[in-house]
């Protein structure tokens, strides 16, 4: 008992080198924010919100073991949710020159952050709705299942002319996300899954993990943890599309394909399935290497030759990585911290 | 409608869905022996499809050898996609291999976008195969019929591979009792190699005729197609090549009538195939055709 108490005392939340990595962080993103440079301030933000993404994916996945695929949908549910909540009336208008907008949408235009938060609200309860029956399946069944949603909402998007405005997308979303933003809310993301992962839902989601029934027979209630645990995840997912939406200032139906859920798979394997620490860094290393990799699409000038560029080049390399990572470290993928 | 119009329609939603039976009877028979979703997959149909374009425009060979030969060598790409995605993975975590097969469908979509190119290439379609027909009022394609027909032949043939061969024998026990039937001396890679070629070699012919009936290739196309068949093997009841064949008709129907009767509705067929899956699963989760399994300790 006594020695379970010491051992216990000696485990302090975060050990001296996260810390010290932690303080470099959060000084590189302070000069970063005061830099002109407007694409390395955009590059930053953007891995803000792949951390908060990575996370998010983390927490149903790594940490529950449920095969979840459908963040797309709960991004496209979020970035939808800021967009039509905050461009401007006027701007409204000339988005929706096909037909116009639903007449209680038509004059709204919120605050930044209260419409982030709606964003996590809406994806949320539809994570509710679509958790509550189809997490009763088991691994395959609902990888497939949750992919499917994510597909469902993409074409109900492309066709609700007067909601989203269909194919067309949404134009003129004013760009409110920046470092301070997408990085505050990634902290937050971050220190939530601490505490949670801490406390006694996190157990219970790492039992439920490591065994079904064993967890079921311990009394845990895998039902209303499994709901609980894809609905902070949809939270999370429909506040980093929010952010996203707000950051790229335009946005379309085809932009959450399955592609951009399996970029946060990818995420999510290179940190260590379980392993929060890891999918930050590996957030902020895969989101700045797909912009390094962009000179593989562009032409290259080395001086004395001229390199053509292949469009789809880099996705190629990437995918490559992905495979390579997954079948050389294959032991210890499933190994988190 | 007319019932010429719906005769048409049925005539394509039953060829549509003895295409997507074709593909699904891959996914099924993987899933049956790995317990694998094999997203790459619908890529291979689209290489398929590819394979046979530049067969036909490159080479002098006649039309139907270069069908015969893309399908086969499409099958050995299959072959060679399980050594190196999925054999190095044989006994690591499910979650592993899944990710894996992700990134193998992603590596072959892109790879298509850089070989192929992203712009569509139209489908050089034999003329002997491009004639319409004109059946008491109603005019068809002789493709449409072409299809169902080829797609009986294999089924006929995998039947008899399947039920009556001793690779065949082998292949049910794997998928029966993996453990047990390696016991029993059953050589688990090589049954794994052959029945991934089949897969293939099946999606490939699935790809090579999506091809004469829709001809247009695009590296993309395979995703779609793809996610529905694997859909239309779960809904039939994964692992049984039966549940496959009428998962396959039924999306294949259900996706052209849909758009027959409602054609408000055109804009949301994609989504049909999902809307349904989701409500056989909650259903019978087993699918159609699938045994009930219990949970063991």
């Amino acid at each position: 008992m006594k020695a379970n108490m010491k051992t216990a005392k000696s485990k302090k939340l975060i050990d001296n080198r996260t810390f010290i990595s932690f303080v470099i962080l959060i000084i590189a993103l302070i000069v970063i924010n005061f830099t002109d440079n407007d694409y390395i301030k955009r590059i930053t933000s953007l891995c803000g919100i792949y951390v908060i993404l990575g996370l998010s994916m983390q927490l149903i996945n790594g940490f529950t073991g449920l095969f979840s695929l459908g963040h797309a949908g709960f991004m496209a549910i979020g970035a939808y949710t800021v967009a039509i909540l905050t461009i401007a009336p006027e701007d409204k208008v000339m988005n929706f020159f096909m037909k116009p907008i639903l007449p209680f949408l038509a004059n709204v235009e919120w605050w930044f952050f209260p419409s982030l938060i709606m964003a996590g609200i809406i994806a949320g309860v539809f994570g509710f709705l679509i958790g509550a029956p189809v997490l009763r399946l088991t691994d395959d069944y609902l990888a497939i299942a949750t992919l499917g949603f994510a597909e469902i909402i993409r074409v109900v998007f492309t066709n609700t002319q007067s909601l989203t405005n269909g194919a067309l997308g949404l134009k003129a979303i004013p760009n409110n996300t920046n470092v301070l933003w997408s990085w505050a809310m990634a902290f937050i993301t971050i220190g939530f899954m601490v505490f949670l992962m801490k406390g006694s839902y996190g157990k219970a989601f790492k039992a439920i993990r490591e065994d079904e029934i064993a967890a079921r027979s311990m009394g845990i209630n895998l039902f209303r943890h499994k709901v609980m645990s894809f609905t902070f995840s949809a939270f999370l997912a429909g506040v980093a599309g929010g952010l996203m939406a707000s950051l790229l200032g335009t946005i379309d139906p085809n932009m959450f394909r399955i592609t951009l859920t399996f970029n946060i798979l990818l995420i999510m394997v290179l940190g260590g399935l379980g392993n929060i620490k890891g999918t930050v860094i590996s957030a902020i290393i895969v989101t700045a290497a797909m912009e390094v990799l962009r000179f593989l699409d562009e032409s290259i000038n080395l001086g004395f030759i001229q390199l053509e560029g292949i469009p789809g080049m880099r996705m190629v390399i990437f995918s490559m990585i992905l495979m390579a990572v997954v079948i050389f470290r294959k032991d210890r993928l499933l190994k988190g911290n | 409608m007319s019932g010429m119009d719906f005769l048409q329609h049925l005539a394509n939603g039953i060829s549509l869905g003895s295409l997507y039976a074709l593909i699904a009877i891959g996914y099924t028979m993987v899933y049956g022996i790995l317990r694998l979703i094999n997203f790459a997959h619908g890529d291979i149909f689209m290489l398929g499809g590819y394979l046979t374009f530049y067969g036909i425009m490159f080479t002098s060979i006649p039309w139907w050898l270069v069908f015969i030969l893309a399908s086969v060598l499409t099958g050995l790409i299959g072959l060679l996609l399980e050594k190196i995605a999925y054999k190095p993975l044989r006994d690591a975590p499910r979650i592993t291999v899944l990710i894996s097969a992700i990134g193998a469908s992603f590596f072959l979509q892109n790879f298509g976008i850089v070989v192929f190119g992203g712009r569509p290439k139209a489908f050089p379609i034999p003329d002997v195969l491009n004639k319409v027909v004109n059946l008491g009022g109603v005019s068809i394609n002789i493709i449409t019929f072409i299809i169902p027909t080829i797609t009986i032949i294999l089924l006929i043939a995998l039947t008899y591979f399947i039920n009556k061969t001793k690779t065949g024998m082998a292949m049910r026990a794997l998928s029966r009792d993996y453990e047990t039937a390696r016991l029993m001396g059953i050589d688990v890679n090589k049954i794994i190699s052959i029945t991934f070629f089949i897969g293939s070699f099946l999606a490939a012919v699935g790809g090579v005729m999506w091809g004469t009936k829709y001809p247009q290739l695009l590296p993309l196309m395979g995703a779609m197609p793809g996610i529905k068949c694997f859909i239309a093997a779960v809904i039939g009841g994964i692992g049984n090549i039966g549940g496959a064949v009428l998962g396959g008709f039924i999306l294949g129907l259900g996706e052209i009538l849909l758009v027959a009767f409602f054609s408000n509705l055109t804009g949301y067929r994609d989504a049909f195939a999902f809307v349904l899956l989701i409500i056989i699963l909650l259903v019978k989760p087993t699918g159609l055709l699938g045994e009930k399994t219990t949970e063991k300790v």
